[in-house]
């Protein structure tokens, strides 16, 4: 199992250095530089100062020696600075990561809280009143354009009742409020956001859920449980339950790197600082030293999630083993 | 009588209360608050009340001493000298001083400070400190413009003269000598300010001033709805609209005040049909302005007559709208040789028929309506226009720069300095200069040239109205409009009283009321 983890691990570089190498390519030959976008149109500005800047950020080189550069300082792990005002990078990325993280580990707690009992019940009772109803709701909600619906929750809850913040992560007051006024603020502030940015995922994985524990409620195992006589109870969440969760571990790795992805839209409606909007601005600016760090960020993420779901597949599924073939 | 009229006077004059907060709300953050670094608008609002300049600009446009107490001009223009304020501390307690003048020149000029504004400063052969509060500029030529140059905000020369301007944490951290001290910055979220209690002016009445970013216009409208915003921009719809409701009317009070830029359609003129000057002003009688201010600004705005802004002494007041006129259209069009052979509905010249694209950039509405309603008039005089919107960055570099263009739709922010060699001389035609429509006429050049070599406004003024003739003339650019910029204030503001310049420049006299304050700390 180690050897098998080791050799995943040694595996990760050359295809990190071929993701780097592709993604350097694809932002440099996109239209455009950082520099024109120093400048708004006003005459005042003279023209040579572009030259200039060229010249500071190293863009009169040709693109291998620009590559080359970044490599070497990515080595040690320095991403650069931001082409867009001189900060560090990885600053810039590390103080956007809280509020995106929380967001969506939040929102992933709930979506699973309450998309897993819908789906083993309607699993459970296929075809009834409550399955064809919860999916006909998760899909109403999955197909409402996130947006929309922000809109029409502050409407109500904000502008008209009154009892929840329109937007931000934290009150104006914030630094002036006690530890425990900070805690309740901060909730006040994301239950909108998580709510919303839950709505969502409940359809995919609710219906993913159902799926798997039909699937397992047809296996003789669940047949000749109930033959025992086993009390309907039993059979569904000691025998059924488990097993149908396990393909769960495959998606939860899948969304590792999610947890660190944003949506712009979803950000701006809420005014939240998060990463989405970092990256979509780093990427209007043609700020390649934030996107070659997002991408490297997400890449490694990645990556990273599915060794992590490999590895605990093999745990939680016996039938599952690497690197031992043999056997 | 007498006695009653000095009670009156004085409750007014006294009466005035410290305290609340001015929570600006705004689309975007800022980048950096280095002075000569920033060159976007949220950047520039936040630098604007934490820093001064050697001059600025007054209510009603004229240039008047900011840290500068007076000056001389002597040889003509050639030489200024700035007799500073001596009694200015920057906001860590520091003196402020003539070396802090020549320090930010210094930092102008540096070839490895990737700043902007460089132009001007360039032009500068020398710079001596007379004492510590009398500084002397020295011109390499007399150059006109140059004077308004000094309202570039200073920089401390304490604090920054070791840095490295790009990278220093002074851009999230700045020390000015302005009415507001920074306090606190969280990205993407607000920048906090606090009255500078020992302003030189005197001490902002308003405590502390919030900018919120609130990147979505219906969130940001949703939080003035709830007054958690005081202070913001509004779109023509927000503002003839969304704000007319009897709430809106008693908490807000709504300013609709010109812009300093105007809006055009400027035509590829490398492109042949657009060498004739009489296609150009056919397309000029063919399209409706005030039906473009009517749809796409909803009326807020006005019709632009040329390339100086109504409100600046370099405009002309002779220079006449050319009206809408759909025949004189024709007859220019048939006298240029375009006239409808086929009888397919466009006309059509050697077998070609007149047809063109605009570009304009992606983000902008109105520019894309205003495309619109063109596409619309022209099709009516038989020209087939088509309209092709692009991301700013590919814009630039592939189709402004590689003048792979036949029509332009965009804005200037021309500022109240009227020089515009930069958009019309026709040395100003290289890559990434802004004489992208490669204008040409050998009268404008000299009356450019002219009009910046001499401090004497008469002169210049002749200057400037001659160029503005000619140019309104031969049509370069189909001047579309100047859009009225539109914010919106909670009421419980005193002492707004909009001017030619805006209604900002008065910040530090605004209060409120100690009841109706809203924010305690």
């Amino acid at each position: 199992m180690l050897n098998y983890i080791i050799r995943r691990l040694i595996g990760i570089i050359p295809l990190l250095f071929g993701i780097t190498i592709i993604s350097f390519a694809i932002i440099h030959l996109a239209p455009g530089e950082p520099t024109t976008q120093q400048e708004f149109m006003t005459p005042r500005i003279s023209s040579d100062t572009r030259a200039r800047l060229a010249r500071l950020y190293d863009l009169d080189k040709p693109l291998h020696i620009q590559y080359w550069h970044w490599l070497k300082r990515f080595i040690c792990l320095d991403f650069g600075r931001s082409l867009a005002d001189g900060r560090r990078v990885i600053d810039k990325i590390l103080e956007r990561i809280p509020v995106t993280l929380t967001i969506n580990i939040l929102a992933l707690v709930l979506i699973l809280s309450v998309s897993i009992p819908i789906g083993v019940i309607s699993a459970s009772k296929s075809g009834s009143l409550f399955d064809k109803t919860s999916t006909i709701l998760v899909f109403i909600g999955f197909a409402l354009p996130s947006f929309w619906i922000a809109l029409l929750l502050m409407q109500l809850f904000s502008v008209k009742l009154g009892w929840l913040p329109i937007s931000g992560i934290k009150s104006l007051d914030f630094e002036y409020l006690s530890w425990s006024g900070k805690l309740l603020d901060l909730i006040h502030h994301l239950i909108l956001p998580v709510f919303v940015s839950s709505i969502g995922g409940l359809a995919g994985f609710s219906r993913y859920i159902r799926q798997n524990m039909l699937e397992v409620l047809s296996q003789p195992y669940i047949t000749a449980a109930k033959a025992k006589g086993l009390s309907r109870h039993q059979v569904l969440y000691r025998h059924a339950f488990p097993n149908a969760l396990l393909p769960l571990v495959t998606i939860l790795g899948l969304s590792v790197p999610g947890l660190l992805g944003g949506s712009v839209i979803f950000e701006s409606i809420f005014a939240l600082p998060g990463i989405g909007e970092l990256f979509y601005r780093a990427v209007m600016m043609r700020d390649y030293n934030l996107i070659m760090a997002e991408v490297v960020l997400g890449a490694i993420l990645t990556m990273l999630g599915n060794l992590t779901a490999d590895i605990a597949y093999a745990y939680v599924d016996p039938r599952i083993r690497y690197g031992d073939g043999s056997r | 009588m007498g006695f009653i009229l000095f009670l009156t006077c004085a409750t007014s004059a006294y009466a005035k209360e410290y305290g609340d907060a001015l929570v600006v709300g705004s689309i975007s953050d800022a980048r950096t608050l280095v002075p000569i670094l920033a060159s976007d608008s949220a950047s520039a609002d936040i630098v604007g009340v934490v820093f001064n300049a050697l001059i600025k600009y007054d209510e009603n446009l004229n240039l008047v001493g900011d840290l500068a107490e007076s000056w001389e001009i002597e040889d003509g223009g050639r030489i200024i000298i700035f007799h500073l304020r001596k009694d200015v501390l920057w906001h860590d307690g520091h003196q402020f001083s003539a070396k802090d003048v020549e320090f930010t020149y210094q930092m102008l000029i540096d070839p490895d400070v990737p700043t902007p504004y460089s132009g001007d400063f360039e032009r500068i052969e020398r710079v001596e400190l007379i004492d510590d509060y009398t500084i002397k500029i020295v011109y390499k030529e007399i150059f006109a413009p140059a004077f308004s140059s000094w309202t570039m905000p200073l920089m401390p020369r304490h604090i920054l003269a070791n840095e490295d301007l790009s990278q220093t944490e002074f851009s999230r951290n700045p020390i000015g000598t302005g009415p507001y001290k920074f306090k606190s910055w969280r990205t993407q979220e607000k920048i906090e300010l606090v009255a500078n209690a020992d302003y030189f002016e005197h001490r902002p009445f308003i405590n502390r001033y919030i900018y919120r970013v609130i990147p979505d216009q219906a969130t940001l409208f949703l939080e003035l709805q709830t007054k958690n915003v005081d202070l913001t921009g509004l779109s023509p719809l927000q503002y003839t609209r969304q704000t007319d409701t009897a709430k809106f009317k008693k908490y807000f009070r709504k300013f609709c005040l010109p812009s300093f830029g105007y809006t055009y359609l400027g035509y590829n003129l490398t492109d042949v049909r657009f060498k004739d000057k009489r296609v150009r002003q056919a397309l000029n009688y063919a399209v409706d302005k005030n039906e473009i201010i009517q749809t796409v600004l909803l009326g807020l705005g006005r019709q632009s007559l040329g390339p100086f802004l109504p409100q600046s002494w370099a405009f002309n007041p002779q220079v006449k709208a050319m009206p809408f006129n759909l025949q004189r259209s024709r007859r220019l069009l048939k006298e240029a040789g375009w006239q409808d052979t086929d009888g397919d509905g466009w006309l059509d010249k050697n077998g070609q028929i007149f047809e063109f694209t605009i570009i304009t950039n992606q983000g902008n509405e109105q520019r894309l309506k205003t495309a619109e309603v063109i596409q619309h008039r022209l099709a009516g005089v038989g020209i087939r226009v088509k309209i092709k919107v692009l991301e700013w960055s590919v814009f630039l570099a592939e189709f402004i720069d590689r003048r792979n263009f036949a029509a332009v739709l965009l804005g200037w922010g021309i500022g109240i300095e009227p020089d515009n060699f930069d958009i019309w001389h026709s040395s100003k035609t290289g890559e990434g200069e802004f004489n992208f429509i490669s204008y040409k006429n050998e009268e404008v050049d000299r009356l450019l040239e002219e009009a910046r070599g001499t401090f004497d406004r008469k002169r210049r003024k002749s200057c400037y109205h001659r160029i503005h003739e000619i140019i309104y003339d031969e049509q370069p650019y189909m001047f579309l409009y100047i859009a009225d910029i539109l914010s919106i204030v909670h009421s419980r503001f005193q002492e707004i009283v909009p001017a030619p310049i805006g209604i900002r420049y008065n910040l530090i006299d605004w209060w409120v009321p100690r009841a109706q304050q809203r924010y305690k700390k």
